[in-house]
């Protein structure tokens, strides 16, 4: 790590639009390092358009983004891009092992071919207790599984920051270890910067909350209050969460 | 039956057609995995301008369809990076200008009308020597290609905005991916025609997909059944005396055909 002092993420006036579309208005957003934070925000609401702006994938119309201090373009490295898995094509003939081992493609120099048996693969996949699976084509995998297998492929290249969209579908796994304790443990050595559109299934999990909806609202806390999420939302909480209490949501175990 | 092989316009459309299989079987998986069918038919129909144009200024109508061809893949991956709005309308566009211009420069050229026929619908049985060498030449480009960045052209295919978190050249690779397709349908060109290129760029890995568990066996599968599918269709149209290209591809959708039915069955 170059400075460990430095903000992991640091979000300047950052504004966004999809040709006359404004999608992000002007965010500012710091995310220190080992820090867990979640995003909520309704469909919609830029999650996704913000994730890609940190990794470089959008270039924003105003403002900047800082990885440790220097551009995403610069600092890919310390990213780890977990994507939504519920938009990947299932049909595609390959396999676990041959998915995760695609995480150290940056690392090898251009036309170098990967060693086929690579034991980075069999540790992150413990990692997430995948391991009996390796072989498995990825149109086998349950939406669980399929996330898992996103986020060893992310981990294989060590990144200091582990950027995950909607990753909701492995929270209900039953046997093994928990996602949340998963991340829990990531989390003792990288930032984790979660999206999603679910506050239910996320606020068990962060340890500080923002609600984005094209702008975005965060005090640096876990703390959300009723005024939050009805300004990200646009409409009654308790369309939204049941009634959700004010507050309630640094108590993790409220999920209806 | 082997009779025919005497003749060596036959040893050369069987040996065009086996070299075809190699092209079209590692690229068309490719194009199938990663949806690009209509991208490919929008290169292989704009190849149809530089016929024209080699008709026109009387060089070999192949280089004209190559460079044109070549043209339309650039123009794409540069489109591409520019706005992902109306792609394909712009696809869409491109295709019908390389067609209209094929026509227009044919018909500005002197003399005789060529015939166009064995463009658009393909014609393996007048392959020269010539151009069996431009495949083979090819050919041993693709599989170089693929071999040194088979794991780089399976990331962008696969995920590739994933690809570029861990700083892969995309948009070259993507280009790259997008000329071999072009030399591809180029070289499919004299076998089945600008119109019937797609089919068999997409047929065999359609099948294969089904039945296989990685990229690099989608590949192989493909060859093989391309070059079934040549070689049968080829067999028919010589003993049937129907077009050769036609009869390839209805071969090939003949395959595809039995193959869903075999998976419904098996479901
Ligand atoms: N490639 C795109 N082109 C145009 N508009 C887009 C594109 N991607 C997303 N949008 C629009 O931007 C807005 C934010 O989308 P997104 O970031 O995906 O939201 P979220 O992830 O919070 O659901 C939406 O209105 C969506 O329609
Ligand atoms: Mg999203």
């Amino acid at each position: 790590m170059e400075n460990k002092n430095l903000p992991a993420i640091e979000i300047n006036n950052l504004s966004f639009s999809f040709q006359d579309q404004l999608v992000l208005d002007n965010i500012n957003l710091t995310i220190r390092n080992k820090e867990f934070i979640g995003i909520i925000g309704p469909n919609g609401g830029g999650k996704t358009t913000l994730l890609k702006i940190l990794l470089g994938l959008l270039k924003p119309n105003k403002g900047e983004v800082k990885i440790f201090g220097k551009s995403p373009a610069k600092n890919l490295k310390y990213l780890g891009y977990v994507p939504q898995y519920s938009n990947f094509d299932k049909s595609y003939p390959i396999s676990v092992h041959d998915v995760v081992l695609m995480g150290m493609l940056g690392r090898t120099g251009f036309g170098t071919p990967l060693k086929k048996e690579n034991p980075k693969v069999a540790e992150v996949l413990e990692k997430v207790e995948l391991t009996p699976i390796i072989n498995k084509q990825i149109g086998e995998l349950s939406g669980g599984q399929l996330q898992r297998v996103l986020i060893a492929r992310a981990l294989i290249s060590n990144p200091n920051i582990l950027l995950l969209d909607e990753p909701t579908a492995s929270i209900d796994s039953k046997s093994g270890k928990s996602f949340y304790d998963l991340l829990q443990s990531l989390n003792d050595d990288m930032t984790i910067v979660l999206v999603s559109h679910d506050i239910g299934a996320i606020s068990r999990f962060v340890k500080k909350i923002a609600c984005l909806n094209k702008t975005l609202i965060y005090h640096d806390s876990k703390e959300i209050s009723v005024e939050m999420i009805e300004a990200t939302y646009h409409c009654p909480v308790d369309l939204i969460a049941h009634g959700v209490p004010h507050r309630v949501l640094d108590e993790s175990e409220h999920s209806h | 039956m082997f009779e025919i092989f005497q003749y060596d316009f036959m040893i050369n459309a069987l040996i065009a057609s086996i070299l075809a299989s190699v092209a079209f079987g590692i690229v068309g998986s490719y194009v199938v995995v990663k949806r690009i069918v209509f991208i490919s038919g929008g290169i292989s129909h704009t190849a149809y301008g530089g016929i024209g144009l080699g008709f026109l200024l009387g060089f070999n109508p192949i280089y004209g369809a190559l460079l044109f061809s070549i043209i339309a893949a650039l123009f794409i991956s540069y489109m591409r990076k520019q706005t992902k709005q109306y792609e394909d309308t712009l696809i869409g566009i491109m295709w019908a200008f390389g067609m209209a211009l094929g026509v227009i420069f044919i018909n500005l050229s002197p003399g005789y009308a060529p015939n166009l026929m064995s463009y658009l619908f393909g014609n393996i049985l007048t392959i020269p020597t010539s151009d069996i060498y431009l495949m083979l030449f090819l050919d041993i480009t693709i599989v170089l290609m693929v071999f040194f960045f088979f794991n780089q052209f399976q990331a962008i295919t696969f995920d590739e905005e994933f690809a570029y978190t861990i700083g892969l050249p995309v948009d070259l690779l993507y280009t790259v991916l997008l000329l071999m397709t072009a030399l591809t349908t180029v070289l499919l060109i004299k076998l089945v025609g600008i119109i019937l290129v797609i089919a068999l760029l997409s047929i065999p890995a359609a099948i294969g997909i089904k039945y296989v568990s990685s990229l690099k066996h989608l590949m192989i599968v493909s060859v093989l059944l391309g070059i079934v599918f040549n070689v049968v269709g080829l067999l028919f149209s010589y003993y049937l005396n129907l077009a050769s290209g036609a009869t390839i591809i209805m071969i090939s959708i003949i395959g595809y055909f039995i193959s869903a039915l075999y998976s419904k069955m098996r479901a």
